[in-house]
């Protein structure tokens, strides 16, 4: 856990980075510092692992002042990813990752075991080991930076826009591992950004910073969605905000209708009707209308499918929109039809949950 | 040729005593100029003092320095000590700047990251910046080696020239041959030398190139 108490950032030309922040970031828990350039985002996060002084009020990492500590020995236990990775250019991957072990006085052999066994985790190849980090595409660099942060398995990560300099598809990738990631080790991370797509994705919690470095709105990610605090949230959080906001209530009530379907290579049903053509594990395949013969080629591609395992009524509603039939297709956990489901269902399936919150 | 043939060992035995005086300044010099580089890159006053010092240094005539040592350091006109503390003066002066720039050119995002880390300012600059400004000193070592290998010469007119005593003793007794194959020991000399520090240059900065190549690439 860690505690901001009254903490206030001024640098010596007069500006105030940070105003009076007080926040406690969650044990075990991503918390997503999220705001417009000059927020004090960043700075709140440096403060924590003191490459910034703090001015004014403290700073507790479980339970501790940070100041109580040497500077040193607190970053040695704070782990660090931060943009472009900043990676040392002279060292192998592995002496990369090896750096807070070695630091804390392991020796070689076995911080270099432990390096190798974060590559892994990370998901890089042993053969990267001995490599050296200007070999490395901008993605797996970064996840070097991870797994760098992760060696001395430090209780809390702080991460300052790690994913900012990578591509967006290499994006997404890094952020579901860092979600599977912390599925597995439960640490308590903060997470800087400026993409408020990025923080609602990412965080348990998320808090808004605007200019001056004020805490406007500190909530979980829904939360931020259906009710932003002030105007400046609503406009931070930005377009189509109630459409995302479906990403985050639970489709667990969300009825299921008949689906017709028809297996590949089976004659096509008569009639003017949609038919979805599924394989012989009854996965979808595409949607057929006014065919004859076996069906097997002239399939109409699908839209999304939902999930009924992990989904929500925003991929509900998405498979419902984007299915050329207007019947979404939902799939058990194997990827076989479960059955359809259309958007009136999932517009229902709000209106019951917003009732329940208002009884709440 | 006939001259050369007949004086090898005083050939060789000059190139010897040329190589002493021209490295140990050399590495004396490399000595003080990092720390003093590194006080020059930690405030705009130490480096504005540094190098207008060390550029003051360098301009003081070579032959001036040898003549006026000895008054200075109380040492003999003819004690090879103030050939060596001239080159060493040389040297720092144009390695001071050298190693002020190569740190000055380490990344800050690497160093933070180093801070970030937990490690502390002495063994941050002895295990991340000082290993990461080894290309850029080395190739200043090698300027100054070079220039090292050449002002040896010039302390022939003192007493203690290395290869340079081929130039003063061929001209006073007029032995041209002399004169001609002191200049080209000097001159292959310098360039063996030249080559070695490159290649022990390569070997230990093996990411270096590699650093290099993937910039140009991107």
């Amino acid at each position: 856990m860690i505690e901001f108490r009254g903490v206030t950032k001024r640098f010596p030309d007069g500006t105030v980075a940070v105003d009076a922040l007080d926040l406690t970031v969650d044990a075990g828990k991503i918390t997503v510092f999220v705001g417009p350039s000059g927020c004090g985002k960043t700075t709140s996060l440096r403060m924590i692992n003191r490459m910034i002084d703090v001015s004014d009020g403290t700073i507790e990492v479980d339970g501790q002042d940070i100041n109580s500590v040497d500077a040193a020995d607190l970053r040695r236990g704070i782990g660090y990813v931060i943009q472009q990775a900043g990676l040392f250019p002279h060292r192998t991957i592995l002496d990369n990752i090896a750096t807070v072990p070695l630091l804390l006085g392991w020796n070689k052999a076995k911080a270099r075991r432990r390096a190798a066994e974060l590559m892994e985790t990370v998901g890089l190849v042993p053969e990267m080991a001995k490599r050296y980090p200007a070999q490395l595409s901008g993605g797996q660099q970064q996840r070097v930076g991870v797994a760098r942060a992760l060696a001395a398995d430090p209780p809390v990560l702080l991460m300052d826009e790690p994913f900012s300099a990578v591509d967006p598809v290499v994006r997404e990738s890094l952020q579901e591992e860092l979600l599977r990631l912390q599925g597995e080790l439960g640490k308590t991370i903060v997470f800087v950004t400026h993409d408020i797509d990025e923080a609602v994705k990412l965080g348990d919690k998320v808090a808004v910073f605007r200019t001056g470095g004020i805490l406007a709105q500190y909530d979980e990610p829904g939360v931020l969605l259906a009710r932003p605090a002030d105007d400046f949230v609503d406009n931070f959080v930005g377009r189509d905000r109630g459409y995302r906001g479906l990403g985050f209530l639970s489709s667990t009530k969300l009825p299921l209708g008949e689906l017709p379907t028809v297996a590949l290579g089976e004659p096509a049903p008569r009639g003017e009707g949609w038919t979805l053509v599924v394989d012989g594990e009854r996965r979808p395949q595409g949607w057929v209308r006014g065919v004859t013969g076996p069906v097997g080629a002239d399939l109409v591609p699908g839209g999304s499918l939902y999930d009924i395992s992990s989904g929500s009524l925003r991929s509900a509603l998405d498979a419902a929109l984007s299915s050329p039939s207007g019947q979404g297709v939902a799939v058990d956990g194997d990827g076989a039809v479960a059955g359809s489901i259309s958007a009136d269902d999932v517009l229902r399936a709000l209106e019951g949950a917003r009732r329940d919150e208002a009884a709440a | 040729m006939t001259w050369v043939l007949g004086n090898l060992p005083l050939i060789g035995s000059l190139t010897l005593q040329h190589l002493v005086f021209a490295l140990i300044p050399v590495v004396i010099g490399l000595v003080l100029a990092i720390p003093l580089g590194w006080l020059a890159n930690r405030t705009s006053f130490g480096r504005t003092v540094t190098i207008n010092v060390s550029g003051l240094l360098y301009t003081i005539p070579s032959l001036a320095i040898f003549v006026l040592l000895p008054a200075i350091l109380g040492t003999q006109i003819l004690d090879p000590v103030n050939i060596v503390v001239a080159l060493s003066v040389y040297t720092l002066a144009l390695l001071v700047r050298t190693v002020a720039d190569a740190l000055s050119a380490v990344p800050p995002i690497v160093v933070n990251s180093a801070t970030a880390m937990g490690y502390k300012p002495v063994r941050r600059f002895l295990a991340v910046e000082l290993p990461l400004s080894v290309p850029v000193v080395l190739a200043g070592v090698r300027v100054a080696t070079v220039s090292s290998i050449s002002l040896v010469t010039v302390g022939a007119t003192v007493g203690f020239g290395g290869l340079g005593k081929m130039f003063t003793d061929g001209f006073q007794r007029g032995i041209t041959e002399e004169v001609v194959a002191g200049i080209v020991v000097v001159l292959v000399l310098a360039l063996v030398i030249d080559g070695l520090l490159l290649a022990l240059g390569r070997a230990i900065t093996p990411w270096d190139r590699i650093t290099a190549a993937a910039g140009r690439t991107r």
